[in-house]
């Protein structure tokens, strides 16, 4: 087989870049789409693209983000969380509480310098409270808001609370060695308690009104949202890229191997000596804070945040985006979230024409939801190296040529009692 | 030759079954045992014991010098202690490399943190090769677990063991679904272990038993029956009862 001998050669100290051509690729093509979309924007360019739409474009970049993270801890490591939007939203909720807050600060000084004595500090600071409360008829500052007022504490939030909070869920959830079918639906409830709390009008954070207003930059105002919006698709895909290197980093090299094989063989993993709780501890954990970093950098674009958009659905949207643009590769997740979300503005947007078929007539913003969940069947059971598949009929990258039964042939097989296999416990 | 091992008065039963029942054993270092036994006779259960993955209702199991107990420790820091197993069903990972898996299984630290910022050594390369020439998978390196045939798997996961470097070896039926030729290459590598090393072998085949040349335990019903070299134990009327002259 000359493909055993092409490989005899011993495996020579390669850089990080020539060992995975693929994040050269994926930086190249996002610095083009960056640059490219610069040049057509209102603020710096040619004006065809609506700042709305460049801002659709860099919240899409942010998604790109959080499920690249998705990818790592389901493709790579095999943990199907459905939790990693509620860890998006709990960033965009920490980024959001300094914008409400400050932007608030502004208006209300302001109103309160033109009356004929000067507020106090305390009358400023229950005016802003009248104000963000009022709409759940409350107007004092709850607990965690205590760090609202300051930009500083507040970003450390967006990587301290989600980054606690998958710490300590993980901890207990991989001690138990809870694993598969049940971790999801485990951290599914997670998900599920944390929106249901939030909900709530006394949850301190607005009940189901959200966060609005957060696409108004305190002390950027006279910037206008033209530029504002380019500027944030920048940081988007400055966090995209960046994200991108590290995560190829983290699964690349031995973390990469021992990550897959706790995918494929957890006890294997485990009886070569390593702690496979505080490796996936790990994985989730980060995960996680950049799946919060990547919310903080949405919601700004998105404007408002309530509590449905950490609803369990939209962890399964983010499932679905990583089956369908392919798991176990970085760039997979990435286009698989980019191209399903943004077909899915279009559909849901009325973008997609309607088709009469005379009896009936198919509106695509009832009909997407079906033709989403189709083609995830689709992908699952046809296609499930997803989108990013197609890549490898560039790069004629080989499947190994045994499927199936890899145990020994039936006549050398003989099974003992008290051996249950591996996979079984 | 001091004891590396002891397992003394351990019971553990599944659904009031009793899987070993008020098992004593002891190896020393360097050592080489056959453990044989009827299908039912707890093999398994007693390397899933002294790996970790099954708790003991009663008993003491004692390592190493200091005779620390195994007991209160976790599957991987028994590993990391110098215990290394090798499954039935060979389990390698079938996606990765046979350099991948050799490299997994290498001597090194294995916390999170160490391993994300571990960089490739000379040594580590030349420990692979060394072992990859040893197992006889030089030239498959390169190519994915996956592809390996099922004797090839059965080295590699002997090598990978070899990589860890362990103290004691728990290698269970490595023959099993080998051609006479690759027994005998088994045989081979285990023997050369043997002479640094613990090793216990778990074995059905007698001919494969007898080429190992070593002191053989007899378990039954989850407790030693006999313990002796092989034509000893043959010849024990009890053995002959319950095993040999089914």
């Amino acid at each position: 087989m000359t493909f055993t001998a092409t490989n005899a050669r011993p495996a020579p100290r390669r850089s990080f870049i020539a060992q995975n051509p693929s994040v050269l690729w994926f930086l190249l093509a996002l610095a083009v789409f960056t640059l490219g979309v610069t040049l057509l924007s209102e603020a710096t360019g040619t004006g065809f693209l609506s700042t709305s739409f460049v801002k659709t474009l860099g919240k899409t970049l942010c998604l790109c983000l959080v499920a690249i993270a998705m990818d790592v801890v389901w493709g790579y490591c095999g943990i199907l969380s459905l939790g990693h939007m509620a860890f998006f939203g709990i960033g965009g909720y920490a980024i959001g509480m300094w914008l409400m807050y400050a932007r608030t600060e502004i208006i209300v000084t302001r109103s309160l310098m033109a009356a004929p004595i000067p507020p106090t500090e305390q009358e400023i600071v229950d005016s802003i409270g009248t104000q963000i409360f009022g709409v759940v008829g409350s107007s004092e500052f709850p607990l965690i808001w205590s760090f609202a007022d300051s930009l500083f504490l507040q970003l450390l939030m967006v990587i301290a609370v989600p980054g606690l909070l998958a710490l300590v869920f993980g901890w207990l959830a991989f001690r138990s060695r809870v694993t598969g079918v049940y971790l999801s639906i485990l951290t599914q409830a997670m998900t599920l308690a944390l929106s249901l709390y939030l909900f709530q009008n006394d949850s301190g954070l607005r009940g189901n009104n959200g966060l609005s207003g957060l696409q108004n930059i305190p002390g950027l105002e006279e910037m206008g949202q033209a530029t504002l919006s380019i500027v944030f698709f920048w940081a988007s895909a400055l966090a995209l890229g960046m994200g991108y290197v590290m995560f190829a980093w983290v699964v690349s090299g031995k973390m990469g191997s021992v990550i897959r094989g706790i995918r494929d063989n957890e006890a294997r993993v485990r009886f070569l000596g390593y702690p496979v709780e505080r490796f996936k501890l790990f994985v989730f954990t980060l995960t996680a804070v950049v799946a919060a970093i990547a919310g903080a950098l949405y919601y700004p674009q998105a404007g408002i945040i309530n509590p449905a958009e950490i609803a369990p659905i939209a962890s399964i949207y983010l499932a679905v985006w990583v089956a369908i643009g392919g798991r176990g590769r970085l760039y997979g997740a990435a286009i698989g979230a980019a191209f399903v979300s943004l077909l899915s503005s279009w559909f849901t947007g009325g973008g997609a024409p309607d088709i009469n078929l005379g009896f009936y007539r198919i509106q695509w913003t009832d009909w997407w939801l079906i033709l989403l969940g189709l083609s995830f069947v689709a992908v699952t059971l046809f296609a499930p190296k997803g989108i990013g598949g197609l890549f490898d009929l560039l790069s004629h990258r080989h499947a190994p040529d045994r499927v199936g039964d890899y145990g020994p042939d039936k006549g050398a097989l003989r099974a003992e009692e008290g051996s249950e296999p591996e996979e079984a416990k | 030759m001091s004891t590396l091992l002891e397992l003394s008065g351990v019971s553990v039963s599944f659904d009031g079954f009793k899987a070993i029942n008020n098992l004593s054993f002891q190896i020393g270092e360097p050592e080489m045992r056959a453990i044989i036994g009827p299908n039912g006779a707890g093999k398994t259960t007693f390397m899933d014991i002294i790996t970790g993955k099954t708790r003991p209702d009663e008993g003491r199991v004692l390592w190493g010098e200091k005779g620390v107990s195994l007991l209160s420790m976790s599957e991987s820091q028994i590993a990391q202690a110098g215990i290394g197993r090798k499954f039935q069903k060979p389990t390698v990972f079938e996606a990765q490399t046979v350099r991948e898996n050799l490299a997994m299984a290498l001597k090194n630290k294995r916390g999170p943190f160490d391993v994300l910022f571990y960089r490739k050594s000379a040594e580590g390369a030349a420990r692979i090769d060394a072992i990859a020439e040893e197992i006889g998978l030089t030239s498959d390196l390169a190519r994915p677990a996956g592809e390996l045939s099922h004797g090839q798997k059965q080295w590699l996961e002997i090598g990978m063991l070899l990589a860890q470097d362990p103290r004691l070896l728990l290698v269970d039926e490595p023959a099993a679904g080998m051609t006479p030729s690759e027994r005998e290459h088994t045989t081979d590598l285990l023997k050369r272990a043997a002479q640094t090393r613990a090793v216990v072998v778990v074995e059905h085949d007698m001919e494969f038993v007898r080429r190992l040349d070593c002191k053989v335990t007899v378990l039954h019903e989850g407790s030693v029956l006999a313990e002796g070299r092989l034509d000893h134990v043959t010849q024990n009327k009890d053995v002959i009862d319950v095993y040999l002259g089914r």
